[in-house]
């Protein structure tokens, strides 16, 4: 057998990268920036309440934390649906003690069905982040564009109207993407998104068609699903993690300017009886360290872009 | 499909002739970055899928571009710290991509093999002109950019064919990082030259540790320093090849460097390490004992 030989050609093996969703940029060659009050740490903690119905489909892939046994599943409904109850209130709780103002990644769907989430949220002060319709109505690629344009349309619609708030932000459900989404979500005027991990601060992504999105640096290693849920570690060793990253950027940020510390939160992972006490640890911990500013997503990119 | 390719022979890890290292050195230490471009859409191979979920599979990705516009360069730094000259697994398409990376490792004097020319292509299936076509593609290319002419290889993905070792050697490469049978390099059976396999890892690199064995950063740190104590141990006896494969995307994470620093302070500041590249244990190698390893080998298999 042998490869046809398109295998052999690269059209795209060219300066900077394979696509056009963004530019080549080397963190440590770009100007400092600086956050207000001569802060060196931008904090950024977000919490996902997510809708993950009994009839999940698997196209193309089940989200993460889904159902799994055979309809009805309901002990992975109820689990999930118990972040969206109990372990929520603890994380807020948790939050509240140091007065920390968070951005809640929100499906339209958790809005619709349980308004008090969205209630609670407006008189915390928190943001709300869109995270897409639920956790079922993935966003991938080679799906029905048209399909993709009014699930994106829905999710942010339906937030602005149930929230009030401006909705500036997108997470995917399970951060997955079409080559489309970027386009959908500039025509929903989305200024943020997400999903993009491939820097420790904001980056400017160019949207197919045209429009300017920021992808802001959510953390996909700290969190409590990758450290605890995929990575087995111990609630202990989530803490730690969570010092060392913070540590490590705080020294960097003596000598490159401003980072950013992305914690993110899962209620029905960190909000459990057992482990929301290090959360409280981690928490103590990190509101003790010099030179922090508690941002929210839209706060932080505001400050940011202004240095651009 | 073979039971073995007979690459090498069976050879008892017991008493074995003495290598000693330069400057009498027990163990020979090389750390290994993987400097790796990942196609976002890249072409099928019929034998493995690039990606987990439809293109652009984002995390992954974005995780594995985290490494070159972050990783990289705290990785780079406290390898000079230490004075740990690199020898890197490159894809080769990535000196087009960001020969901002490649110019730095150039400018620290660090050695570079192919890594095939982009993470996301692979060996299966190739007739042998495409797989000569990728070992003269990594070459030519490096010898552009970088002056220096590759004498190692690593498999794209760690993806082979029947002739891709036998290849190598035709081409005149010191060493495959592509056996992990050993400890210590050793002679390798091939049609025309010599290759001898290099010791690399698929135990203490850091993806392995990292997604494998799903370890948290202070066990890889722990991991490595007990690696090395069990080689230095052994290597009074005869010499012994100790690598650290890195990658920036998974060991270039802030919560992750301070671990990595420890065990490279840890090792640098032992006596009896050798701290230097694939190309020069090869080449110390070949001048001193890949002779007489040979004629062990072989008087061994004669009983």
């Amino acid at each position: 057998m042998t490869l046809p030989k398109e295998y052999l050609e690269y059209p795209l093996r060219r300066y900077g990268y394979d696509h056009d969703l963004y530019d080549w940029s080397i963190l440590f060659k770009r100007k400092p920036v600086e956050w207000p009050n001569g802060a060196k740490m931008a904090v950024w903690i977000t919490t996902e309440l997510e809708f993950f119905g009994l009839d999940q489909p698997a196209k193309p892939f089940k989200a993460p934390g889904g159902m799994v046994t055979p309809y009805p599943d309901l002990r992975h409904f109820t689990t999930r649906d118990y972040g969206n109850r109990v372990g929520i209130q603890r994380i807020w709780t948790a939050l509240d003690k140091h007065k920390i103002k968070s951005s809640a990644v929100v499906n339209s769907r958790v809005a619709e069905r349980y308004p008090y989430l969205v209630k609670t949220l407006n008189e915390r002060g928190d943001e709300i982040i869109a995270g897409g319709v639920d956790m079922s109505s993935l966003h991938y690629g080679g799906m029905d564009d048209a399909v993709e344009a009014t699930q994106t349309k829905t999710a942010v619609d339906t937030l602005r109207k149930l929230s009030g708030q401006k909705v500036r932000g997108w997470l995917s459900p399970a951060k997955s993407e079409s080559f489309n989404t970027l386009k959908h979500l500039a025509a929903n005027g989305i200024d943020y998104v997400c999903d993009w991990s491939s820097d420790d601060m904001p980056f400017e992504m160019r949207a197919p068609g045209g429009g300017k999105i920021i992808a802001m640096p959510h953390s996909p290693e700290i969190s409590d699903r990758k450290i605890i849920i995929d990575n087995k570690h111990s609630e202990d060793e989530f803490v730690e993690q969570i010092q060392d990253q913070f540590t490590y950027l705080a020294k960097e940020a003596n000598r490159f300017g401003g980072r950013i510390f992305s914690l993110a939160l899962v209620p029905y992972i960190s909000g459990l009886h057992y482990r929301v006490k290090y959360l409280n640890q981690a928490l103590d911990w990190l509101m003790s360290q010099k030179g922090i500013w508690v941002a929210t997503g839209s706060e932080i990119l505001d400050v940011w872009k202004k240095q651009q | 499909m073979k039971s073995d390719l007979q690459l090498y022979d069976y050879w008892p890890y017991a008493k074995r002739p003495k290598i000693v290292w330069p400057g009498g050195a027990k163990v020979a230490f090389w750390v290994a970055p993987n400097i790796e471009y990942y196609e976002i859409n890249p072409p099928l191979n019929p034998k493995r899928s690039p990606w987990a979920r439809p293109h652009p599979d984002v995390v992954p990705v974005a995780t594995r571009d985290h490494g070159n516009r972050v990783g990289h360069w705290r990785m780079m730094e406290v390898m000079d710290k230490y004075k740990v000259r690199g020898s890197i697994s490159l894809s080769v398409g990535l000196i087009e991509h960001h020969p901002e990376i490649i110019k730095e490792c150039v400018d620290r004097n660090w050695e570079f093999f192919s890594h095939g020319i982009y993470n996301t292509r692979y060996s299966y299936e190739m007739d042998e002109a495409q797989e000569r076509a990728i070992i003269e593609d990594s070459i030519e290319t490096v010898l552009k950019a970088t002056g220096q002419r590759i004498v190692g290889y690593l498999a794209p993905a760690l993806t082979h064919t029947e002739r891709t070792i036998d290849l190598l050697a035709e081409y005149g490469f010191l060493y495959t990082c592509d056996l992990f049978q050993d400890d210590q390099p050793q002679p390798i059976n091939v049609n025309k030259g010599r290759l001898i396999s290099m010791p690399y890892s698929l135990e203490i690199n850091d993806i392995i540790v990292y997604n494998s064995y799903l370890a948290t950063p202070r066990r890889y740190g722990q991991m490595i320093k007990d690696q090395f104590d069990q080689l230095m141990k052994e290597g009074e006896e005869s010499g012994t090849v100790m690598c650290i494969p890195l990658h920036a995307y998974a060991v270039g994470q802030a919560h992750r460097m301070q671990a990595f620093e420890e065990a490279l302070e840890y090792i640098t500041k032992q006596p009896g390490v050798w701290v230097t590249t694939a190309r020069e244990i090869a080449e110390y190698y070949y001048e001193n004992y890949y002779d007489t390893c040979q004629a062990d080998i072989l008087a061994r298999k004669a009983g």
